[in-house]
């Protein structure tokens, strides 16, 4: 979930141009003005000069990096005892040892638990908040003390939270010596040495850092429906769960599932905490690996055709929980 | 049975709880909510003002004396931390400004233009937007040892005028605020495109460009995964890979006040400006998307 972080706010846009059913692909007003006037060809050529930085850099930063990942991925190329085998051509040989060690899927429920463990709350502690933040009945007071605080986390170097959270949650550290002192444990809990616990932890700090973004997403959604639908609703008696379970939800529907997609793909991606939680060992017993901890781990032993084999399988899965955003966004923008 | 009585008396429209009653348990779940938000942090604070000796003594929720001991010996530290606060400084500031402008620049050239690939060119953003930087680091890596660009800063930076999220957030920012005639008007007046797009166009985008700065600064800020790939002289390295240094260590060495300093240090910069820029962010956030 690393590298959301400069995403939010076109996130948001796109959310609400989802709502309002506005085309992010509409063409300016002033293209048959512009069509007509035969000066404008000459001025329309500037339209690719202004595009020369954005393709230049992408083909050459985001492009050739995605071909020669997908080449890697056929060969047999890493070093072992210092000793460079390869590269030797091996077809789908790389995958089909992947998948035969099977260790990719250990990986991967790894990483689909703990982001199922940490979006499950998130996803119903947004929806309440978003619906009281945007209820006007309600009437909050120091709503932007606690869009503030509640946004907070998210801008946290993710490292850094990683690291207190690894010290807070030591064994001699504070909060274990708060459990013990308030007697709710009798002697410090490893939490990082526990399956279950390190795993929580992990979907905690998740939860924690991305409950905020989401709530001002389906926030955002919510203050974008027909107020007029509400007030009918409230006329005819219906009481606030009622609402929102009957308007809001519904008429949410493409907001919320945009918000799981991006949300699964940030999840796919989850790296920086349970690295540094665990010093990159996915302790205990590999349970908090994630499939990035992994790549990585091919990557820092130049294992390129492994961690080829690794990248194309992910990129794939991404490739088609991109595709389903897509759809979504062009089907509502018509 | 007689609760049952009281309700059906009421008229329908009083079904449900009161709104009193209401707007009390959200205060108690948002004020909830706020200390579990700020509680790591406050402890972050606490522990940054106590010694090694204190700290293992167990936990109070009262500061002690050593701030100034523990921030001295950060400074001792065999990891360079405030030259990291530097080398993070210079990365995503050159980050921030280069991917907003050239990022403007872009969203100008769908916006503004009509040429022959132009739909093609902004479907094929929109689709490559999700693709996450991870799936590509191989290839990325590989690329920079080609290039002779291990340890330098210049593939943290240079790659960052490509991207898609923040040309989008622009395009969309420009779809309601940047009137077209007023390019037409500069055109008539002689002004040539590339002056147009600095001198009218940029100051326009101002509120969109600052938002767009402060997200690509702290998403740099934060970044981990592929400058750790990249980077690997001490000297040159950005604060997270740093606080990985520290966490591989060994622990049974470490004074701990000295940690935590090293932990808020870290993050410090960007809750100041958070803090101070609060409101306009999360305000103008929240705006720009419901005009987006």
């Amino acid at each position: 979930m690393s590298d959301q972080n400069n995403g939010k706010p076109a996130e948001q846009a796109q959310a609400s141009a989802l709502m309002q059913g506005k085309s992010g692909a509409s063409a300016p007003d002033g293209k048959a003005a512009a069509r007509k006037n035969k000066k404008a060809v000459s001025y329309n050529r500037w339209g690719y000069y202004f595009l020369i930085p954005f393709i230049v850099v992408y083909l050459i930063f985001s492009f050739i990096p995605l071909c020669t990942t997908i080449y890697n991925s056929f060969f047999i190329n890493y070093l072992a005892r210092m000793k460079q085998v390869g590269p030797t051509f091996d077809g789908l040989g790389r995958y089909v040892k992947l998948l035969q060690d099977g260790d990719i899927f250990v990986y991967l429920k790894n990483t689909m638990i703990m982001w199922i463990m940490g979006f499950v709350p998130q996803i119903l502690l947004s929806l309440l908040l978003g619906a009281w933040f945007s209820d006007p009945q309600l009437r909050l007071k120091f709503q932007n003390f606690f869009k503030t605080v509640i946004y907070l986390p998210n801008l946290i170097m993710a490292a850094a939270f990683g690291m207190l959270f690894f010290a807070l949650f030591a064994d001699s550290g504070p909060i274990n010596s708060i459990l013990v002192s308030l007697g709710i444990f009798k002697e410090p809990f490893k939490f990082l040495a526990n399956v279950w616990s390190a795993r929580w932890l992990i979907a905690f700090m998740n939860f924690l850092m991305w409950f905020g973004n989401t709530t001002i997403l389906l926030m955002a959604g919510m203050l974008g429906i027909d107020p007029s639908l509400f007030e009918a609703a409230q006329v005819d008696g219906a009481t606030s769960s009622q609402i929102f379970r009957m308007i809001t939800l519904p008429l949410l529907r493409p907001i919320l599932l945009y918000v799981v997609i991006t949300s699964l793909i940030g999840g796919l991606q989850m790296f920086d905490v349970p690295q540094i939680l665990t010093n990159g060992s996915g302790a205990p017993m590999n349970s908090t690996k994630t499939l990035v901890m992994f790549l990585n781990e091919y990557l820092k032993n130049k294992n390129y055709g492994m961690a080829g084999a690794v990248s194309v399988l992910m990129f794939i899965v991404t490739a088609i929980l991109s595709i389903i955003i897509f759809r979504i966004n062009s089907r509502t923008n018509k | 049975m007689a609760n049952q009585d009281a309700s059906l008396a009421k008229p329908a429209r009083q079904k449900g709880l009161p709104i009193k009653a209401r707007r009390a348990i959200a205060y108690v779940v948002l004020t909830i909510v706020v200390v579990m938000c700020l509680f790591w942090f406050y402890v972050l604070v606490i522990n940054t003002t106590r010694n090694t000796g204190e700290l293992a003594a167990g936990f109070t929720p009262f500061p002690s004396t050593h701030f100034i001991d523990n921030w001295k010996s950060l400074l001792a530290d065999s990891l360079p931390m405030v030259k990291g606060m530097f080398n993070s400084l210079l990365v995503a500031t050159l980050t921030a400004v280069l991917s907003t402008y050239f990022s403007t620049m872009t969203a100008y050239a769908i916006h503004a233009y009509d040429f022959k690939l132009k739909k093609f060119i902004f479907t094929f953003i929109l689709m490559i937007m999700m693709i996450p930087s991870q799936v590509t680091a191989l290839g990325f890596f590989r690329l920079v040892l080609k290039m002779n660009l291990e340890d330098s800063y210049i593939p943290l930076i240079v790659p960052s005028i490509a991207a898609p999220v923040t040309f989008y957030y622009m395009k969309q920012y420009m779809e309601s605020n940047l009137p077209l005639s007023l390019v037409e008007a500069a055109r008539i007046d002689g002004s040539g495109e590339f002056r147009t797009f600095n001198s009218i166009v940029l100051p326009l985008m101002k509120p969109a460009i600052a938002v767009q700065m402060i997200f690509t600064f702290v998403g740099s800020w934060n970044n981990y995964f592929i400058p750790a790939l990249i980077i690997h002289d001490t000297k040159k390295m950005t604060l997270p890979i740093l606080l990985a240094r520290l966490r591989s260590a060994d622990w049974l060495k470490f004074d701990m006040g000295k940690v935590y300093a090293m932990i808020l240090f870290s993050i410090a910069p960007v809750v100041v400006v958070y803090l101070l820029l609060s409101r306009f962010i999360v305000g103008g956030v929240a705006a720009g998307s419901v005009k987006g």
